[in-house]
């Protein structure tokens, strides 16, 4: 039988919660999220003997300010584990071992799960709503509240599992939620991209029912437009050929008028 | 747009750009809520979103994954929903040079975060015996002033898109006197639609059966927009 998950201190829990939020604040090109992830477990190796400023503290908080690289949402699976690592006491080249072997798989997780997936996902759900003459509030508001309901479930879930888990927490990275959330997430925003964005167009473009035509005839060069771009793509992001285009535009008109 | 103005909007594009990356990464700096929240403080939160859905079809293609260079759409968009907003009606001049301010800015927001990781990471390597030694005051104050430095940072770009967009507002007129609107915002849609219809495609064809869902779903939307 195995033995029940000691208590992390409410306060304790909060603190670290709080400071996941803040994870990426000293984010550099070589530590990484290592200073992050040092700031992150802190409050929870104050309950190590001696307290705060102890050899065992010191020695602990040295090991997990070190380079680490992980997606920040889900770096709190590795906050969670480590932190229980270092108060049960488990050798510290495990522990060292276990956070170099924590990088890849909560990087590529993560950016599928929330990068790929979810955020295009309510970044289209803001603009269908935009669509639908929704108020500013309203769009804002939805966007902001589905987000971060994800965002939010993400910090407490890892936090929770890496804290129950341990050095034992592989397995719970293969729950259904990691691994076919991203697939479900993006069927969903491509359905409802390819719906919403003609409308998004039409609101945008602000055309009367008597411009339809041409709203078709440029909503058509937009679908072609967006072709060529997947042609170029790696070879010209599409917000650069925007920004090139407009300013053509804006320099044309001037110097026509 | 008044001088009263400003500060208030260089504090929202700090708190915006610290968003970002540093702090709690809600997405509040995602175009969409940024230009809402900057032409809601210039009085039109209506004209904010109109300009900040624009801007949420170009950003729909970056993603922010950690290591990669990716534009700061939060400051820029809190100056680009400022300028729609200040115009008090959704036209095309407004338009264009806010979303052309807001594409600019967030190159530059971009080229700013990297600076800022530089500058952490001298930081972080000058501590580096002091990191050693696990000393907690130290890291703590490492990674506070990171985040200050971001904060600094956010407020800093919004002030200098602030200086460049306030003159352009008196000759953003002549740069559209050759488009009317009826030609202006469609044409403003077509780039920023053509963005998003290939940044959905970018992302989700990937997904087994999604590039037949795309197909469909949008064949049947632009079939019942123009045949209703």
């Amino acid at each position: 039988m195995s033995s029940p998950t000691p208590a992390l201190p409410a306060h304790t829990q909060l603190s670290m919660l709080l400071r996941l939020l803040a994870i990426q604040g000293s984010w550099n090109y070589e530590t990484l999220i290592g200073t992050g992830t040092g700031f992150c477990v802190e409050p929870a190796l104050r309950l190590l003997p001696g307290g705060r400023d102890s050899p065992a503290y010191r020695d602990a908080l040295a090991r997990q300010t070190q380079y680490f690289n992980a997606h920040p949402y889900l770096a709190a699976v590795a906050v969670g584990a480590l932190a229980r690592a270092e108060l049960d006491r488990e050798p510290p080249h495990q522990i060292e071992r276990y956070r170099r072997a924590l990088c890849s798989p909560l990087g590529s997780l993560g950016d599928r799960l929330v990068w790929s997936a979810w955020l295009p996902f309510c970044s289209i759900v803001a603009l269908a709503l935009f669509a639908l003459d929704a108020s500013p509030l309203l769009i804002v508001l939805g966007f902001l509240a589905l987000y971060n309901a994800g965002h939010l479930w993400l910090l407490v879930w890892g936090l929770r599992t890496g804290w129950r888990d341990g050095l034992r927490v592989a397995p719970a990275l293969g729950t259904p939620l990691l691994r076919q959330g991203p697939t479900a997430i993006s069927r969903a925003g491509a359905a409802l991209g390819g719906l919403a964005l003609p409308f998004v167009f039409a609101r945008i473009a602000g055309g009367g029912a008597q411009d339809k035509l041409m709203l078709a005839l440029v909503l058509l060069g937009a679908l072609i437009a967006a072709a060529l771009l997947l042609r170029l793509h790696g070879r010209l992001e599409g917000w650069k050929a925007g920004l090139l285009v407009l300013s053509l535009v804006a320099i044309y008109s001037a110097v026509r008028s | 747009m008044t001088a009263a103005d400003l500060l208030p909007l260089v504090l929202l594009g700090a708190v915006i750009g610290f968003d970002t990356v540093s702090f709690p990464q809600a997405m509040l700096a995602r175009p969409i809520v940024a230009a809402t929240l900057g032409g809601a403080l210039v009085g039109s939160a209506l004209l904010g979103a109109l300009c900040g859905a624009i801007l949420e079809c170009f950003a729909l293609e970056t993603l922010p994954v950690g290591a990669s260079r990716y534009p700061e759409w939060g400051s820029a968009s809190v100056v680009a929903g400022a300028m729609v907003g200040d115009a008090h009606a959704a036209t095309v001049d407004a338009l264009l040079i806010a979303v052309i301010v807001a594409l600019a800015g967030a190159w530059l927001g971009g080229w700013s975060m990297v600076q800022l990781r530089s500058l952490n990471a001298r930081r972080v390597r000058r501590s580096q015996d002091a990191i050693a030694r696990g000393d907690g005051r130290v890291i703590r104050n490492l990674h506070l002033q990171g985040l200050l430095a971001d904060l600094l940072r956010g407020a800093a770009l919004t002030s200098v898109l602030l200086a460049i967009a306030l003159p352009l507002r008196d000759v953003s007129e002549r740069a559209s006197q050759g488009l009317t609107l009826s030609v202006g915002r469609p044409m403003l849609a077509m780039v920023a639609v053509a963005v998003a219809v290939s940044a959905v495609w970018k992302h989700f064809a990937g997904v087994p059966y999604a590039r037949a869902i795309i197909a469909v779903a949008l064949a049947s939307s632009v079939a019942w927009f123009f045949l209703t």
